[in-house]
């Protein structure tokens, strides 16, 4: 009697279950090819989002560093006092401050790795106020015996040229992988219309509207398209981890940290990614639906 | 209730010609109506018009007080709520059981699941399949196909039944027991119009006819009969 009281309750709610999918989506689109394309896509488009954010931070990290601020070397024997005084009174000048040798030291590493003895000359980092008028600065520079006044570095401004493309490569290479995930849901959605023709026909003719139908098929594309994309998800951070673990000590002298990695970029992959499913869903459906009369 | 004026279709696959031409009548609201008439005749193309899945060539179809061409599409799935109709080849989907097939006009209709259960057996303890509801149509004889088809175009109260060749292929006594439910729908006050090739079925059950040929209406208006 127990046993045959649960297995109706079984039977009710299995029966619901069907009814919520009249259309029979759960076969008809299947949750295993469609997903393992759209994880392969979102895999993709985390990697390119990274790239994309990495980029920016590199190059806004060096704009800021190299927005108003100058350096300006002296030869080793020079005294700095007199000179630091007499850069701090000029109009403009916002802070004027040795750069320690041992900062020295450690930028140069990467290139010529640990010297002790090597001379090094001596260094002035000054910040501008933004838009000052350089001149009295250069004539205050051209006054100082063997003092010389690097005002923005060429290969940074390079560097910085890259850093701006590979960030527009990586929004495009975004864009694209957001038209062929868009390009493979009409695809799905096409296949599904043609496995479910004759069911969204008789639901037609029953009364459905457009919007019921075409709704279904978006939320379960929908579904399909977050799964998939969490699924890349969970392949990409291992990947982008390894990736910033090798990359950053190079790039930024530093190890990697948890918040090295765009989280919140990447936490909008599956939302994004279900966008397009129901989106393109409901356009493909509700055009192939007003056909009909 | 239905009126047809000047009717005409002609498909476009069909280079011009006309499928139906010059239909005019009205069924009255609560009839009984018997549309006959050889196979290919035209019967299912009338009916296909009368529940919208087809639309005029040119004339003026009013069905449920609402002129068709006047109609925006949007206003369509109301309206073809209200209508209940029994295909042919039954369209049944094979996918959902008995009971869902039949709850499926009312989850369209967004009834809750509490009222839709209440409905959905009702209706199958009325066509004598309430013992099946849970097994697949493609296990149904020809007979309970039907009759689940009859099911699921009257459980949301029609105003309006368009059964399409019913009986035609059912035994005389499953034959039988589907016009005896049809006539009790017309009998609960439902308009009610039975396609059939069957000269038999009007003389057991005499009601007004439409009878079709080539397209076109003998007499071109609603006949009596018997």
């Amino acid at each position: 009697m127990k046993g045959g009281g649960w297995s109706r309750m079984a039977e009710t709610r299995l029966r619901q279950l069907r009814g919520r999918d009249p259309l029979g989506l759960r076969r008809a689109l299947s949750d295993r090819l469609l997903p393992a394309l759209v994880g392969a896509m979102a895999l993709l488009a985390a990697l390119a989002l990274a790239g994309a954010d990495g980029a920016g931070r590199l190059a806004e990290r060096w704009q800021q560093g190299e927005a108003g601020q100058l350096l300006m070397q002296l030869p080793r024997e020079t005294p700095l006092e007199p000179i630091l005084a007499r850069l701090a009174a000029l109009p403009g000048v916002v802070s004027v401050a040795p750069v320690p040798e041992e900062r020295l030291r450690q930028l140069l590493a990467p290139w010529l790795g640990e010297v002790p003895g090597l001379p090094l000359p001596r260094m002035i980092a000054i910040t501008l106020r933004m838009e000052t008028d350089q001149i009295p600065l250069l004539e205050a520079v051209q006054a100082i015996p063997g003092a010389q006044l690097e005002l923005r570095s060429e290969a940074v401004r390079l560097a910085m040229r890259l850093a701006d493309g590979l960030r527009a490569l990586s929004l495009a290479m975004l864009g694209i992988i957001g038209l062929v995930a868009a390009a493979l849901v009409a695809v799905a959605t096409r296949a599904g219309i043609a496995a479910r023709r004759d069911t969204i026909l008789i639901l037609h003719d029953l009364g459905a509207r457009d919007a019921d139908i075409a709704g279904r098929f978006a939320r379960r594309l929908a579904w399909l398209c977050a799964l998939g994309a969490l699924g890349g998800l969970a392949l990409a951070i291992p990947a982008l981890w390894y990736l910033a673990m090798q990359a950053l000590p190079v790039v930024l002298a530093r190890d990697a940290q948890p918040d090295d990695l765009p989280w919140a970029l990447l936490a909008l992959l599956p939302p994004a990614a279900a966008l397009i499913g129901w989106g393109t869903a409901l356009v493909t459906l509700r055009a192939w639906l007003r056909r009909l009369p | 209730m239905v009126r047809f004026s000047r009717v005409g279709l002609s498909y476009p696959e069909g280079e011009g010609a006309w499928a139906l031409s010059g239909l005019d009548f009205a069924l009255t609201s609560g009839s009984f109506t018997w549309l006959l008439g050889p196979s290919g005749g035209g019967k299912s193309s009338l009916l296909g018009l009368m529940h919208l899945s087809l639309r005029a060539t040119e004339g003026e179809i009013e069905v449920l007080d609402s002129r068709i061409s006047r109609l925006p599409r949007r206003a369509f799935p109301a309206l073809r709520r209200r209508i209940g109709v029994v295909f042919q080849d039954y369209r049944l989907l094979a996918h959902l059981s008995v009971f869902e097939n039949v709850a499926l006009p009312l989850r369209i209709q967004g009834l809750t699941e509490a009222r839709l259960t209440a409905d959905v057996r009702e209706i199958l303890r009325w066509v004598g399949l309430l013992d099946r509801a849970d097994s697949p149509p493609t296990t149904l004889s020809g007979g309970e196909q039907q009759r689940l088809a009859l099911a699921r175009a009257v459980v949301a109260r029609p105003a309006l039944l368009i059964a399409d060749e019913p009986t035609g292929n059912l035994d005389a006594a499953q034959a039988r027991r589907v016009i005896a439910l049809l006539r009790e729908m017309h009998r609960l006050g439902t308009t009610v119009i039975v396609a059939t090739h069957s000269e038999a079925l009007p003389e057991e059950y005499p009601a007004p006819t439409l009878r079709l040929e080539g397209g076109r209406l003998e007499g071109g208006r609603l006949v009596a009969h018997g």
